[in-house]
């Protein structure tokens, strides 16, 4: 039966082919680009480690005195060098990570390349293994290297690429200014995306760094800090290490949620010990978010994208009321063949079920019409100088999603028409026919 | 033109006239919206920065040895005169869409009861107000005596110059020379008033702080180098920045240029705002697609209606009514349901700008939004039904005498 409604439909459009033409453009229009935005919406909601997101956490702690102090207030972002410590030498979580961004003078080993400045992380052993970062050659620093305060380094593939032409370069030196670090891992490629685990760093959706050291050493070797710094009281430049300053990120890995508990109970316990020292004067204030109630919290993707989304729904919403009235024009114009098909014995139920199927393919070439739409208008984000821009591609899930959405939305659409034109009384159409 | 038939006759049509009818309402709280939405995107594009921005370029270094700086101030600020057509060089911790460099909360009292909200801070050199081209509104200008050593991030009980809006905004009706504020525990005297002055990265609480700054003067050393302000005639500009970035490399080899953020002012300007602009193309891009469809969807109902009712419409032909009784008879109708729908799109225009101002900190929508709209979807409406309509008068009268 559905061939045959397939074949009726068909031949239905070669015969109102303005119509047809003008319901598949409608369909196609919103598709288009409600899928243009709901990618971007997708591909920067992404979730940057599918599976461990929801054990990572980021915990906050209010270190500040009680100047311009308002109840309420959330806890700064980020701690200070002597809380991270302190964090991170009580090892209460299964891994945990202590960093901050940085930017190092690489001296090329080779005389033909020019000294260049890269994006560093300073951090500490646990990042590799916590996120996941992908090892090409060799492995990550360890524990003891951290205490040891050793000059060793981690490159991502593509300074690797640069500076030893991809070959394994494990045991190589690597000049940063004045100091030497001895590269003991190459990591493969890796793009976390948004760049979750520091958000102060040129744009949320940056690449990773290209140079990873261990957080004591890169201080050790007064190398340059790069992000976010806010201070309170009163303090001295260059001393950031004992400053009231917060300046790094802390992430911890908690495998279930009684672990998140004890966590947070750790927190507050360490909060109220430091207000007993003094060092903390406002009142208990503590955060342990996951990763991605971190993202959302720091409202990682931009407004302008949700208004984007909600813009194309709207859009999506009038070529939908749009089509409903042209589908109602084109089903109610064939009264009289409806009414010889009832006539002839189709029953109402199959009326509808053709009346559908046709709706279907309107759909279902409006949403191929949509889906190129879609490609040019990521191109044309792609074109676009934002951080984001090389993110913008049409994946898997969402190519379904298009053929979904255009599907769902033209049956939506049909429906109402074809129950209006199935109603009809075959003796009278015959009769006026 | 007599409005009963026409009524009668949609009521026969009641499920298509409220389809057109939705959908015109729609597309003018889309329209309405999202027009708003586009002006106050090009209002921001539009601020007054007060500075003169035309003849004003940046030139940025980062590497250099921070216990170096006051001799490589010395020896950028020489170097950089000698270039032919430069008119003034001055240090300087930011500029207007550049990188910002100096944001912090302020208080009206030293013990940080009061707040103030946070501002911007220009810590400018010697010769940087005047080059800046600041209008000063009341109080004085720096003085030689007013560049003062910075401590650490500003200097000791500085002098200095807030804008206009900012004055207003922490003492309201009062007279701001002489008003004191403080930021943590540097202290602060104001000793001018400069008519505006934007903001380095924008507003953060809103388009209505994009003025909150003030100019502090300051003298170059240890936590002011690396980023130098050149003033030159408008037209020689390029060429000197261009000299000067390759002046850089021989003043400075100790320190890497910023190539990003060595531009011209009318440059970084036009990059800053360039998420505005592009926004504001694909809201008009969404408008015109929108338009579109909608005209579409008219022409295809009207033509279906004009199908339908051709039996009628030769019988009134026969009976003795123009072609333009015809042609106004698919105006007025269309008419009727656009302003049906135009009635229902204001309600929702206004309902969607609630929602927007909700969760976009968006401004109420004007009211002016809400004629311009109507007049816009009235016309597309008439233009949409002109050629149905002209089809349906074209309609002879002999068709009434045949059977279908």
């Amino acid at each position: 039966m559905f061939g045959y409604y397939l074949d009726l439909a068909l031949r239905s459009f070669s015969r109102h082919k303005a119509l047809t033409g003008l319901m598949v453009l409608a369909i196609a229009l919103g598709i288009g680009t409600s899928m243009t935005t709901l990618t971007v919406l997708h591909v920067l909601s992404n979730d940057p480690l599918p599976g461990r997101s929801q054990m990572l956490f980021y915990p906050q702690l209010d270190p500040q005195d009680l100047d311009g102090y308002r109840p309420g207030v959330e806890p700064p972002g980020q701690v200070t060098l002597i809380d991270g410590m302190n964090l991170l030498r009580a090892h209460r979580a299964e891994r945990q990570a202590l960093m901050t961004g940085g930017s190092v003078p690489v001296e090329p080993p080779r005389g033909d390349v020019d000294p260049f400045f890269a994006d560093a992380r300073y951090t500490t052993a646990d990042f590799f293994p916590m996120f996941e970062v992908p090892m090409r050659y060799g492995r990550a620093w360890s524990a003891a290297d951290d205490q040891a305060k050793a000059r060793v380094a981690v490159i991502s593939r593509s300074l690797n690429d640069r500076l030893f032409g991809g070959r394994d370069s494990t045991g190589q030196l690597l000049q940063l200014g004045d100091s030497a670090f001895r590269i003991v891992g190459v990591l493969d490629a890796w793009r976390p995306s948004p760049h979750f685990y520091d958000l102060h760093i040129a744009g949320s959706y940056a690449r990773a760094e290209d140079v990873f050291l261990p957080l004591q050493s890169a201080l050790d070797a007064k190398l340059a800090i790069n992000g976010s710094i806010s201070c309170w009281g009163g303090y001295a430049v260059g001393q950031l290490a004992t400053a009231p300053c917060v300046w790094l990120q802390f992430w911890v890995q908690l495998d279930d949620p009684a672990q998140a508990v004890g966590y947070r109970s750790f927190l507050e316990h360490y909060s109220q010990e430091q207000q007993a020292l003094g060092r903390f004067q406002r009142p208990l204030n503590v955060r342990l978010r996951n990763l991605m109630d971190w993202l959302g919290y720091q409202r990682v993707v931009p407004s302008d994208v949700r208004l984007q989304t909600w813009l194309a729904a709207g859009f999506l919403l009038v070529c939908l009321v749009n089509t409903v009235g042209l589908m109602l024009a084109k089903f109610m114009r064939r009264n009289d063949e409806l009414g010889v098909r009832r006539a002839l014995g189709a029953s109402k139920r199959a009326l509808f079920a053709q009346l559908l199927v046709e709706s279907g393919v309107i759909g279902l070439s409006g949403g191929l019409g949509g889906l190129l739409l879609a490609l040019g208008g990521l191109w044309l984000v792609r074109q676009r100088p934002t951080d984001y821009a090389a993110l913008a591609q049409l994946d898997a899930p969402m190519l379904l999603v298009t053929f979904a959405l255009a599907l769902g939305a033209s049956l939506t659409a049909g429906l109402l028409p074809a129950w209006r034109a199935c109603q009809i009384a075959p003796a009278l159409q015959l009769k006026e026919a | 033109m007599q409005i009963q038939p026409i009524l009668a006759a949609l009521r026969k049509y009641r499920l298509a006239t409220l389809l057109i009818a939705l959908e015109i309402a729609l597309a003018c709280a889309v329209l309405c919206n999202a027009c708003f939405l586009i002006v106050s995107r090009l209002r921001q594009t539009q601020i007054d920065s007060g500075i003169d921005q035309r003849a004003l370029a940046v030139i940025k270094l980062s590497g250099f040895d921070e216990a170096g700086s006051i001799d490589l101030n010395a020896r950028m600020l020489d170097g950089l005169r000698r270039i032919p057509g430069m008119q003034s060089v001055g240090a300087i911790n930011a500029v207007p869409f550049g990188q910002h460099a100096g944001t912090a909360g302020i208080t009206l009292d030293q013990a940080g009861q009061h707040f103030g909200g946070v501002i911007d801070f220009y810590l400018g050199g010697p010769g940087t107000f005047e080059a800046l081209g600041l209008r000063l509104v009341a109080g004085r200008a720096p003085q030689a005596d007013d560049f003062r050593p910075l401590n650490h991030f500003e200097p000791d009980d500085a002098p200095v110059m807030v804008t206009r809006t900012l004055a207003e905004h922490l003492w309201p009706g009062a007279d701001p020379l002489g008003k004191e504020f403080w930021s943590d525990h540097d202290h602060f005297r104001v000793v001018g008033v400069i008519a505006s002055l934007a903001r380095q990265d924008g507003g953060e609480g809103g388009p209505e702080t994009i003025q909150w700054s003030v100019f502090v003067p300051a003298q170059p050393g240890m936590y002011l180098a690396g980023n130098y302000l050149l003033r030159a005639d408008p037209a020689q500009l390029p060429r000197v920045l261009r000299d000067a970035r390759a002046a850089v490399v021989k003043i400075a080899p100790d320190a890497v240029l910023d190539n990003q953020a060595s531009q011209t002012l009318d440059e970084l300007r036009l990059r800053y705002f360039r998420a505005d602009r592009a926004m504001a193309g694909i809201l008009l891009g969404v408008i015109v697609a929108l338009l579109l469809v909608t005209a579409l969807g008219i022409v295809g109902l009207a033509s279906f209606w004009v199908t339908q009712r051709s039996k009628q419409i030769g019988i009134r032909r026969a009976i003795g009514a123009t072609r333009g009784d015809i042609l106004r008879y698919f105006q007025t109708e269309n008419f009727l349901i656009v302003s049906f729908g135009i009635a229902l799109g204001m309600l929702l225009a206004y309902g969607l700008n609630l929602a927007l101002m909700r969760f976009y900190e968006l401004p109420r929508l004007p009211l002016l939004y809400l004629p311009v709209g109507a007049l816009t979807l009235w016309c597309l409406g008439q233009l949409a039904v002109l050629g149905p309509a002209r089809r349906a008068a074209a309609v002879p009268p002999v068709v009434a005498t045949r059977s279908v």
